[in-house]
């Protein structure tokens, strides 16, 4: 038992940083720093996309063999964090993390030809079609209808809370091929354009105003069977082996910590009632403290699980539980950042986080993200398997109640 | 970054938890804790025959060269059977002071001693009005001819009925709270002018207050004939994640055992365990004790790393390691053992059930060697 970081690994963070240093343009970088959610700015982080992409870096989980990086959990942790540190963007993550795994694990030597390149290229833009208006936590409810004709399917139904639906060319979805047997056993992963005649895509403005998420309107749209990913009825399967490809592939951690570090600088530029800075306020530090304490305990829990990954054991339900503590300290950290901003947090300037801003904005230009990120981070607790749904994985998988 | 255990590790771990399930009934631990000892005396010959009283002393005195990722995995499976033998006191508080601080001469005079458990020691560093800080010292050492004469009080000195010896700190110079100072004297649990007060502790171990009036002890008596503060704080430290790792291990088999009773108490027709409400309330039970786990490797493998002591440049790291550690088992040993308590209702608030011990082993966890406050405070002035 020890923390020695094996000399390789050492070499390959510089390597990593010595690109970043060069790569990123001052535009990307402020993509990057004004990202309040999971999706940067769309034009933006694909231009990135397109910058690792000639690097060879765009998909670092990916196999070799299909144009991915092909890291071992360690360097996928190191880059990930070395683009936190530079303030990268983050990538678009429905075709790299998403779409992009599932076609290499269920799709025939034809799809993956036809589609992997253009992932990795950009030239296709994912989005991602799972929950439904009836279908939220419990997905296996989902009952976009999927009528055989032909060398057809005829799609009629509602998707909802589609990320960046407003953007993409494509979707991948989970449609209803039967209604025997249980809910999960009927269920096809089908791919398919975003202008198939019969598609309407409304938006959805967030309680922070954005524009992310939208509802996508199906009226006998026509999809080839060609585009299906695996056998009919098993898209069940398709959808869940993505959550075996990522194992272990998200950490939390250095991005709370990064964030931390953020709000203690915000805090040496904010004063308290007694005219000292905030940073140095007992009460605030201790504040501060207690949640960054939380924070190296799940940077340690993450380390653990990347251990196990390594010397080969499946993490399993792990990922339930850094979902629950990432998310669930995500949400504190953003509360923190409020309390350190008091007032300068209250403006509504949406028009200064675009990349170009031609507007002026009140108040410091550092607290401009700060109750964007908060009000946004709410979300991270009901998407991807609200907490709730977690807690009952772990009850069941682990307590075994 | 590598989390797996030695083969000598394995080994440890084995022993002790086979001990722990073989020797360590709940009832028996009960007899134990309510004999005047407060422990079995076999017990710790047994702990001697398996050298685990020389595991943290390096090599050229007998030890087994031990760090404190070794007492982690040692304390880890002790805690679990909530051990009353009083290795923390003797071999750690004592033992690696003696070490740390003394001369060749103490060291050659104490630590075989301890090695082969014919020694009992505690250290009596705690005053009435301390709070928990170890620099906190009114108690006096005066210095006439050959001898220094101590005076003062001591509280909370933990098995310190029932030992031989006790380290005891007391101040040669400067004011009540100043780091400069502070000696660390042994002195004979016979000497004249002590008086004692043995006490039993709410989960069942032992204490004592000491009081010294005109109390003599030879000037080679005075461990290392030095100051000694920020040794004692190192010290401390490592009796920290000792302690931590106990309750570590404890937290482990009582969230895990009120899992199980809530597989077989029925109510309402079913099994209680079926409730939603009690379900996520036990994931959060496991959630707490995998971070305080996760703490725990950190303080762990900070100390080996950095250093405890103030002669390390690093030990601030290691130090807000430790003080991050006994925040997060404060409050998750808490939170764990207040819902196993609840979860297991009124038979859970009986003293015929281990869960009561465990929820009190949990709760004086906190409150040795600085509660959360304490600790909180101390991480956030470390820098």
């Amino acid at each position: 038992m020890d923390l020695t970081i094996p000399a390789e690994y050492v070499h390959f963070r510089e390597e990593v940083k010595a690109f970043l240093a060069e790569s990123l343009t001052t535009d990307i970088k402020r993509a990057g720093r004004l990202t309040t959610s999971v999706f940067a700015d769309p034009a933006l982080a694909m231009e990135w996309q397109r910058i690792l992409h000639r690097r060879g870096w765009a998909a670092p989980h990916w196999p070799k063999e299909y144009g991915g990086a092909g890291w071992d959990v360690v360097q996928r942790s190191i880059f990930a964090e070395e683009c936190l540190k530079a303030e990268a963007p983050p990538l678009i993550p429905m075709s790299l993390q998403m779409c992009g795994p599932c076609i290499i694990g269920y799709g025939t030597e034809a799809q993956k030809a036809h589609y992997l390149p253009r992932i990795l290229s950009g030239e296709d833009f994912w989005c991602q079609g799972y929950s439904e208006p009836g279908a939220g936590s419990d997905l296996a409810a989902l009952q976009l209808n999927a009528e055989s004709d032909g060398d057809y399917y005829v799609l009629n139904g509602t998707k909802i809370w589609t990320t960046y639906a407003q953007y993409a060319n494509k979707m991948f979805c989970l449609v209803r091929t039967s209604r025997e047997g249980k809910p999960q056993q009927g269920i096809s992963f089908l791919l398919l354009d975003m202008d198939s005649p019969g598609i309407t895509v409304e938006p959805i403005i967030g309680l922070d105003l954005v524009h992310e998420q939208n509802t996508v309107f199906f009226d006998n749209v026509r999809v080839p069977k060609a585009n299906r990913i695996g056998e009919e009825n098993n898209g069940w399967t398709v959808a869940k082996y993505l959550l075996e490809f990522e194992r272990g592939g998200l950490e939390y951690a250095p991005g709370l910590h990064f964030q931390l570090a953020k709000i203690k600088e915000m805090a040496a530029q904010e004063y308290t009632a007694a005219g000292i800075p905030l940073a140095e306020d007992l009460i605030f530090k201790r504040k501060f403290s207690a949640i960054e304490i939380e924070v190296c305990a799940l940077e340690f829990t993450e380390n653990r699980i990347k251990a196990a990954l390594g010397s080969g054991q499946n993490p399993g339900p792990a990922a339930s539980m850094t979902k629950i503590l990432g998310t669930e300290l995500s949400q504190k950290v953003t509360e923190l950042a409020i309390d350190t901003v008091g007032l300068n947090g209250l403006p509504l300037q949406p028009a200064a986080l675009e990349v170009s801003p031609a507007v002026d904005f009140v108040g410091p230009e550092y607290a401009l993200t700060v109750m964007p990120r908060y009000l946004n981070t709410r979300a991270t607790t009901i998407y991807g398997g609200s907490n709730e749904v977690q807690r009952g994985i772990i009850a069941k998988a682990v307590l075994g109640l | 970054m590598d989390f797996t255990l030695s083969e000598e590790q394995q080994m440890l771990q084995e022993s002790v938890t086979k001990f722990v399930q073989n020797s360590y009934g709940f009832e028996q631990r009960k007899k134990w804790s309510q004999s005047e000892l407060g422990f079995h005396r076999d017990n710790w010959k047994l702990f001697a025959e398996l050298g685990w009283l020389s595991l943290p002393f390096s090599e050229e005195y007998g030890g087994f060269g031990g760090t404190p990722v070794d007492t982690m995995i040692f304390m880890e499976a002790l805690g679990k059977g909530l051990v009353l033998e009083p290795w923390i006191s003797t071999v750690l508080l004592c033992g690696k002071l003696i070490e740390s601080i003394g001369t060749e001469s103490q060291k050659q005079a104490y630590l075989a001693g301890i090695i082969q458990g014919e020694l009992l020691m505690a250290l009596a560093y705690l005053e009435q009005r301390s709070g928990n800080n170890p620099f906190a010292v009114q108690t006096t050492a005066e210095l006439r001819g050959d001898d220094y004469i101590i005076n003062g009080g001591k509280v909370m000195v933990l098995n310190g009925a029932s030992a031989d010896k006790w380290l005891v700190t007391a101040r040669v110079s400067g004011s009540e709270r100043a780091s400069t100072g502070i000696r660390v004297f042994v002195v004979d649990a016979a000497a004249q002018g002590v008086s004692m007060q043995g006490f039993t502790t709410v989960e069942g171990g032992k204490a004592a207050e000491l009081t010294f009036k005109d109390v003599k002890v030879a000037a080679q008596d005075c461990l290392g004939n030095a100051d000694a503060g920020f040794e004692l704080e190192a010290i401390i430290d490592h009796a920290m994640i000792a302690l931590c790792a106990a309750a570590v291990g404890a937290m482990e088999v009582l969230y895990q055992t009120t899992v199980e009773y809530t597989k077989t108490r029925k109510q309402f027709g079913v099994p209680i365990g079926k409730f939603q409400a009690l379900q996520h309330r036990m994931v959060d039970m496991f959630i707490a004790y995998e971070q305080s786990k996760s703490c725990l490797y950190m303080a762990a493998l900070h100390a080996v790393e950095n250093g405890l002591s103030s002669q390390s440049q690093s030990h601030i790291k290691a130090q807000k390691s430790a003080s991050a550690l006994k925040v997060k088992v404060g409050q998750a040993g808490r939170y764990i053992g207040q819902e196993s308590v609840q979860l297991h209702g009124g038979m859970g608030m009986t003293d015929e059930l281990d869960v009561g011990y465990y929820f009190k082993f949990l709760t004086i966890a906190d409150a040795l060697f600085g509660n959360v406050d304490f600790h909180l405070d101390r991480y956030s002035r470390a820098d």
